[in-house]
């Protein structure tokens, strides 16, 4: 199609690399967050997320064994300590050079003979392995520091997620933002359902004067900014005494969802075969039958289309869930909050944050991925008309 | 109580509310007060049709009566008042507007908004549907139109902390962890840039994200729209002799207009409430604030309900061409 039948191989590359070129700017960004949060905060302000995957080459600073306690004696006045510098770490890698002298250090290959002077030595293996020579007095006292430069292979850890998942002692962890978020969009998503779903069944199906107006009203209402509903609403809910809560939330955010909802429900059910509905009619069936056993079950893909819209949206809402929901004490705090309040303390912590914000964003792309083709039909049937 | 419990309950007492409600209406008009039988059945009947599709409407009616309707009446009123000590309202006429037009940061939130209301649209849009022409066709198309649909799922918190990361700026010494300065500093840049805090260019930054966000958006309804072109038109261009680009622009772009304006309005309105965006990367530091996130400086910063509202009508009063638009459309297609 399009007249490129016998497109050259040179359009068709350029077609393909434009395409990886722009899937690269809309990945990179997620996927810099998602490495972040395996990685432990050393490795982060050592070097950029994209380097995570090469080997990382650094210099750390070890001793030897405690002299006093491991030396051997050779006779002569001769003493050594011999052992592996890496025993007790928890190391992979490989040794690149080595020294003693911090102004100088990788001054020897592995295996190389650092003489210290007076006949003093020191040999380190590129496995680790190492031999202090010398007499009484150099073997004995605090034990001689080694500069190791290393090469790490690449090294993720899941204690991130541990730390901010299950952390007791975590002030700042989501576990319990995880658990509010949860209440406060399960409730949000079923209700408006159920309420618009009827709503638009009378929008659709049923004749009665005034209808064509209601519609015009839900489809000025889709627009109207949230923004405006706060102050008075949130003095609504003080003056009748639900306040600042979980009441209050689902409350607004059945609202505030609701004109869509109606909206894409209508439009997909005025598009149901006008048959079906009307030999239920004529076989004596009622509007409260039709709905329930024809138009529900038929109207499935809008449904869902609409859940997975309004589980992203409360799922993802700060503005709300700021207003109506979070009081002074801070205990019904969503994710989306914990994670504003961390940018605040927390902004240099790239492991906390990182890990903190895919913990909340891990639901969604996971509905996401697992739910597309009805959010994509549900955006098909909501905006072109 | 424990909130799961306490939401479990909620669900469990408003789902069998509703589902009480919808049915016990239904039968009370039928079986109580207007029953089909009898001498007046046909009456009643007739009457019950009348009453039904409001008792189906009503919790609904009243849900957006009271949260959407309401609020815009309420708000306008509050506007026009000021917020004395001991829960009383002055009327100081337009004063908050006045007051509000003299400050300094308002204005700098209305040049953003607007300066955001002409790129993020724009943008999004020419970058969707540069994606929906592009991917169209590839064998892999699916799989790229996914990642870039993908920003959609996620919140504008998450990708605030994902792009601040993008950002992130480090002393000059050490290694950058931001990959924009990284690319800055490989391609010849001077040194280290904090790119939240250079005012005027640190508004498209902030953009870049809801950019980021909105493109999927945008693809995936322009891709529909580009398949529903009629093969005919493409195929006549291609034998007179059309090269790629006139095809595009000529023949496909013209006839999906209609689409590009929808998709173009929505992500205007999205826009327009641009809130997280801001609150979580700079609060409006450095030049930055927008009007949603001067007005709740002002109501839950200040305590300025007045000034509040005000700018909250200034937001409505931004949304309401597209408004009316939208609904006269929709009287249109239902005629």
């Amino acid at each position: 199609m399009d007249g490129l039948a016998g497109r050259k191989p040179a359009v068709v590359w350029a077609l393909n690399i434009s395409v990886v070129a722009l899937v690269a700017l809309w990945l990179f960004p997620t996927l810099g967050l998602l490495v972040s949060s395996f990685r432990t905060g050393d490795q982060i302000t050592a070097s950029g997320w994209w380097s995570s995957f090469m080997p990382a080459e650094q210099t750390i600073q070890l001793r030897v064994a405690d002299p006093d306690d491991a030396r051997i004696d050779l006779g002569n006045g001769r003493f050594m300590v011999e052992g592996n510098i890496f025993e007790g770490e928890a190391f992979e890698g490989e040794l690149r050079s080595w020294g003693t002298s911090s102004r100088d250090l990788g001054a020897f290959q592995p295996g190389d003979v650092n003489d210290l002077g007076d006949g003093e030595t020191l040999t380190v293996q590129a496995d680790g392995a190492y031999v202090w020579e010398g007499n009484d007095e150099q073997i004995s006292g605090r034990a001689q520091r080694v500069f190791l430069d290393v090469t790490t292979p690449p090294d993720f850890t899941l204690n991130n997620y541990s730390f901010v998942l299950f952390d007791e002692n975590n002030s700042e962890g989501m576990a319990k933002a995880f658990l509010n978020t949860l209440t406060v969009v399960i409730p949000a998503t079923i209700i408006p359902i159920l309420i618009a779903a009827f709503a638009a069944y009378a929008l659709a199906w049923m004749d009665f004067p005034g209808r064509a107006l209601l519609i015009a009203i839900i489809v000025g209402l889709l627009v109207v900014p949230l923004q405006l509903a706060l102050i008075p609403l949130l003095s609504l809910h003080n003056a009748i005494g639900i306040g600042k809560g979980y009441l209050g939330t689902w409350l607004a955010h059945t609202g505030f969802g609701l004109p869509l909802a109606i909206y894409l429900l209508r439009n997909y059910m005025v598009g149901l075969p006008r048959d079906i509905i009307e030999n239920a009619k004529v076989d004596g069936a009622t509007d409260f039958q039709i709905f329930t056993k024809i138009i529900l079950p038929l109207s499935f893909p809008a449904l869902a289309s609409f859940a997975i819209f309004q589980f992203l949206w409360t799922w993802n809402d700060l503005l709300v869930a700021l207003v109506f929901l979070i009081d002074a004490s801070g205990e019904t705090t969503v994710m989306t909050k914990q994670i504003v309040e961390l940018l605040g303390t927390r902004g240099g912590d790239w492991e906390i944050l990182a890990t903190s914000a895919f913990v909340s964003i891990a639901v969604p792309l996971g509905v996401f991925f697992a739910m597309q083709k009805y959010l994509v039909r549900g955006l098909l049937a909501g905006s072109v008309k | 109580m424990n909130p799961a419990l306490q939401g479990l309950i909620t669900i469990i007492i408003g789902v069998g509310g509703c589902v009480g409600y919808f049915y016990g209406a239904n039968l009370f008009l039928d079986k109580v007060l207007l029953k089909p039988t009898g001498p007046n059945a046909g009456r009643n009947i007739n009457r019950a049709n009348m009453i039904r599709p409001w008792v189906f409407l009503m919790p609904a009616l009243l849900a957006l009566g009271l949260y959407l309707a309401y609020p815009v009446f309420a708000t306008l009123r509050l506007s026009f008042l000021e917020r004395l000590p001991g829960n009383e309202y002055a009327f100081v006429g337009l004063e908050n507007y006045t007051k509000m037009f003299a400050e300094p940061k308002f204005i700098e939130a209305m040049r953003n908004n607007v300066l955001w209301l002409v790129v993020v649209p724009a943008a999004a849009t020419a970058f969707g549907l540069l994606a929906a022409q592009l991917t169209d066709r590839l064998k892999w198309g699916n799989i790229a139109k996914s990642i870039v649909f993908m920003p959609m799922a996620i919140s504008f918190v998450g990708a605030a902390v994902i792009f601040k990361l993008v950002y992130e700026a480090r002393p000059e010494d050490v290694a950058q962890i931001g990959i924009l300065n990284h690319l800055y500093l490989t391609f010849g840049g001077d040194g280290p840039v904090q790119w939240l805090q250079v005012p005027f260019w640190n508004n498209f930054f902030l953009m870049a994200v809801l950019i980021w966000i909105q493109t999927g958006f945008a693809m995936v309804i322009l891709s529909a729209a580009l398949r529903g072109i009629p093969e005919e038109t493409i195929e006549a261009a291609v034998i007179d002799g059309a090269n790629p680009f006139q095809i595009f622009f000529r023949i496909k772009v013209p006839q999906i207009m209609s689409t590009i304006v929808v998709v173009w309005t929505t992500i205007t309105i999205a826009t327009l409430k641009v809130f997280d965006i801001v609150f979580a990367m700079t609060n409006g530091q450095w030049e930055t604030q927008v009007l949603a996130n001067y007005m709740y400086d002002k109501l839950f910063r200040a305590n300025d309900w007045g000034m509040g509202s005000a700018s909250a009508m200034i937001i409505m009063l931004m949304v309401t061409p597209i408004l009316v638009w939208n609904v006269y459309n929709a009287r249109k297609e239902m005629q």
